[in-house]
């Protein structure tokens, strides 16, 4: 079976729906009265992957590393600072206007809060038709029809339309999200977080209508969540960032059966098991994740790792393939040739620094 | 048609408003009424204990709100109890009534709308004799809130006050309970609790404002404030809702760890099943204001008996257990303000039998300390009664 994709993947170049190269979105810091850039937050800092057509790709991470921020640099909500962003053979943000404005039926997201992403003042049938009507999806006499269509496919009985957002749960209400985003027949959707803040039961039955949307219409999702067992059951693909880069990248099955990062490690042995007797070895990280206005040198997950090594605190882990279909950045599975560039690049540091040091003592 | 009719549903006229006004006035007044009068009279609030070993008691616990809209039955009859030095994990989705229960234990609620009908719960002095918290005055309350039964909120960025610095809120706790300890002594207790809590850096920590912290930092904090005053029972609102899996980890490690150390007990509230799988001894499993099914641990997540226990099972993914599909408790919870006389999980049950279109089912008792509220267990389980309602129009 994998084979089969692989060799798909050569002939057609085609096949991936979404390419991000070295994504950095950084925030600047202002500050006087001239408001001149004092620092920069790193939200997102270096983050590459690719999305297969038909296929969800799970964004996890702790809260602060940059997994909303990078979904929405995606759809050009937010304006990037450099990398590529390559939507079905196109660089979005090298888009004009108009084209944007067309490129946006095409991708479209969900987002994380539903009692505060809807406009309490419209009801329902124009919350999901606004776009439609702008777009001129279908001609006015099909409208109504094809909102309740819309509607029904996402679990919402027609009649709601009269309705306002207030008259609704919060499991309803991210169906109605949903509905908004699918009313436009987009091929893309960036799903932030749908499920986090619902109950249990209603999460399964949000995560199965995404589920059979993707399969009834042939959606491809990038999944951001921090909720790993929820990640591990709706993705195909799962990458994990840190303080604004991507640390691991690997299919579902191999990162969750054997995660290499430190990083990954702790973090899956955090999720809680539903079974009293289970027996995890937790690794428990101390402390909190630092500032992404000042993120440590060298690894950014040194100052918390249990494996850290000399290197790490000065040298930056390069973005490599492991394992095939497995990528990683960290020191510990350097080669012979890159543990001398990276000890090549920590003297280099170390000795820039006590230049510094030294001069600083002077001044 | 069917539209018309749905919206109807909700409507209220105004005659109606105003006779459910008159009605809150009225009940309201009354309750507030035996309240002074019971405040006077410590018959009224003192009691026994059914166990001496245990810390608390529900014992047919009605809390009932008098809303606009009519009585709300946020809590109907629920029987626990809380043994020292036991963790008891209550889980249920929002709006079951999990935080009123820990709320009627504090006597926190939003009086006079708020009000606890009937029942008794049960606090031990430790001394042979119990306090009644239904009818307890403020005044002993004040000496018992914080000092022998303590909170941990569910938002350490909204429970911290953000004006004055984190050792003072500290040692607020301190001084309003023991008012005869010296400035240094409760110094030097706020900088052990801070410690205690695993923050490294004390003194700085003790001059900082809540601002200064992070999520994971302010739970430790208020972790430090409820366990200032070594109470018997810390009640646990969501600890952990509001923090990464990573943070998560920290916090439930170390209320594990300090629970011990001070052999308090615990409630832990949460609706993460995998939390209360690693924290708790006894699990309490709450449904629309009733308890569905309670037990060991162990029986809960072994074999989940009642049917809304196993669809959260199911519907929940797991780490490492591959299923298709989720499985998903089809409908939606009740109307609280009209609650049906049958199972209220009748309407969206997949094994429903019969006999749930009677009376809501009593308790069944289908191991030693594993009881459910279900008809299906009527055969093998030895009935235990059906839970009391408080019959509003008495009032």
């Amino acid at each position: 079976m994998n084979e089969k994709i692989e060799k798909v993947s050569t002939e057609n170049e085609n096949e991936y729906l979404l390419e991000v190269n070295n994504l950095v979105k950084w925030f600047p810091i202002k500050a006087g009265f001239f408001k001149h850039t004092v620092g920069q937050v790193r939200a997102v800092d270096g983050v590459s992957f690719k999305i297969k057509r038909r296929q969800t790709m799970g964004l996890v991470g702790e809260s602060g590393c940059g997994k909303s921020t990078c979904g929405r640099t995606i759809l050009r909500l937010l304006p990037k600072t450099s990398g590529d962003i390559i939507f079905d053979g196109q660089d979005v943000s090298a888009l004009s206007r108009q084209e944007l404005r067309h490129m946006r039926t095409r991708m479209q997201i969900v987002f994380q809060d539903p009692y505060s992403s809807l406009s309490p003042r419209l009801p329902i049938g124009e919350i999901i038709g606004e776009a439609v009507r702008e777009h001129g999806i279908v001609p006015a006499s099909e409208f109504d029809d094809y909102i309740s269509r819309v509607m029904e496919a996402c679990g919402l009985p027609s009649y709601y339309k009269e309705r306002y957002p207030h008259e609704f749960s919060g499991g309803q209400r991210q169906r109605i999200c949903i509905a908004r985003a699918l009313a436009l027949s987009p091929e893309f959707i960036v799903c932030d977080e749908p499920v986090s803040a619902l109950d249990v039961s209603i999460q399964a039955q949000i995560i199965n209508l995404l589920k059979q949307l993707q399969n009834d219409f042939g959606l491809t999702y990038l999944f951001i969540s921090h909720d790993l067992s929820v990640v591990e059951h709706i993705s195909d693909t799962v990458g994990v960032m840190y303080l604004g880069s991507m640390v691991e990248y690997a299919e579902t099955d191999k990162i969750f059966s054997h995660p290499l990062n430190p990083y990954t490690q702790a973090l899956f042995s955090a999720i809680p098991i539903p079974d009293p007797d289970a027996k995890i070895n937790r690794i428990i990280l101390k402390g909190s994740i630092p500032s992404p206005a000042n993120p440590p040198k060298g690894c950014k997950f040194h100052t918390r790792c249990e494996k850290c090594m000399e290197v790490c605190k000065y040298a930056v882990p390069k973005w490599k393939e492991v394992e095939p279909g497995h990528f990683c950045a960290c020191h510990l599975y350097n080669d012979a040739e890159e543990e001398a560039a990276a000890v090549e690049e920590m003297n280099a540091v170390i000795e820039k620094e006590g230049v510094t040091e030294k001069e600083e003592e002077v001044l | 048609m069917a539209e018309k009719k749905k919206k109807r549903a909700s409507y209220i006229s105004s005659g109606e408003s105003r006779k459910i006004t008159r009605f809150n006035r009225r009940v309201t007044k009354k309750l507030e009424q035996q309240r002074a009068a019971n405040a006077r009279n410590p018959e009224s609030y003192t009691t026994k204990m059914k166990d001496p070993n245990n810390v608390v008691e529900f014992d047919n616990v009605c809390t009932y709100f008098f809303t606009d809209v009519g009585v709300v039955k946020a809590v109907d009859g629920i029987n626990f109890n809380i043994p020292r030095g036991v963790t008891v994990g209550v889980v249920g989705e929002s709006g079951c009534g999990k935080s009123v229960t820990s709320l009627s234990l504090m006597q926190l609620l939003q009086r006079p709308m708020g009000q606890v009908v009937g029942g008794e719960i049960r606090f031990n002095k430790g001394d042979g004799t119990a306090y009644n918290i239904v009818n307890t005055p403020n005044k002993i309350m004040e000496s018992i809130r914080g000092n022998e039964i303590s909170m941990i909120f569910q938002e350490p960025m909204t429970s911290l006050n953000p004006i004055f610095k984190i050792g003072d809120q500290i040692n607020e706790v301190i001084i309003l309970h023991n008012p005869e300890m010296s400035k240094e002594d409760v110094k030097k207790r706020t900088l052990e609790m801070i410690g205690l809590v695993g923050i490294a850096n004390r003194e700085g920590v003790y001059n900082m404002y809540p601002h200064e912290l992070s999520g994971g930092m302010r739970q430790r904090i208020c972790i430090a404030i409820a366990l200032a005053c070594s109470p018997t029972i810390i009640i646990a609102d969501e600890p952990t809702t509001a923090l990464d899996v990573t943070i998560q980890a920290q916090i439930l490690d170390l209320l594990q760890d300090l629970k011990n150390k001070m052999n308090s007990s615990i409630m832990l509230i949460t609706h993460d099943l995998g939390v209360v799988a690693g924290m708790a001894d006894y699990v309490v499993v709450m449904y629309a204001g009733r308890i569905v099914e309670k037990g060991t641990a162990r029986e809960i997540f072994h074999t989940p008996s009642h049917p809304y226990t196993i669809g959260l099972m199911k519907s929940k993914p797991v780490v490492g257990q591959k299923v298709e599909e989720l499985y998903n408790i089809p409908g939606n919870v009740p109307n609280p303000v009209k609650m049906p006389n049958y199972c209220y999980f009748r309407d969206r049950c997949e094994m429903r039998c019969d006999k749930c279109d009677g009376a809501y089912p009593p308790e069944y008792k289908i191991g030693d300390t594993h009881v459910v509220s279900c008809y299906r267990y009527a055969e093998e389980g030895e009935e235990l009664g059906y839970p009391k309602s408080v019959d509003v129009e008495e009032l």
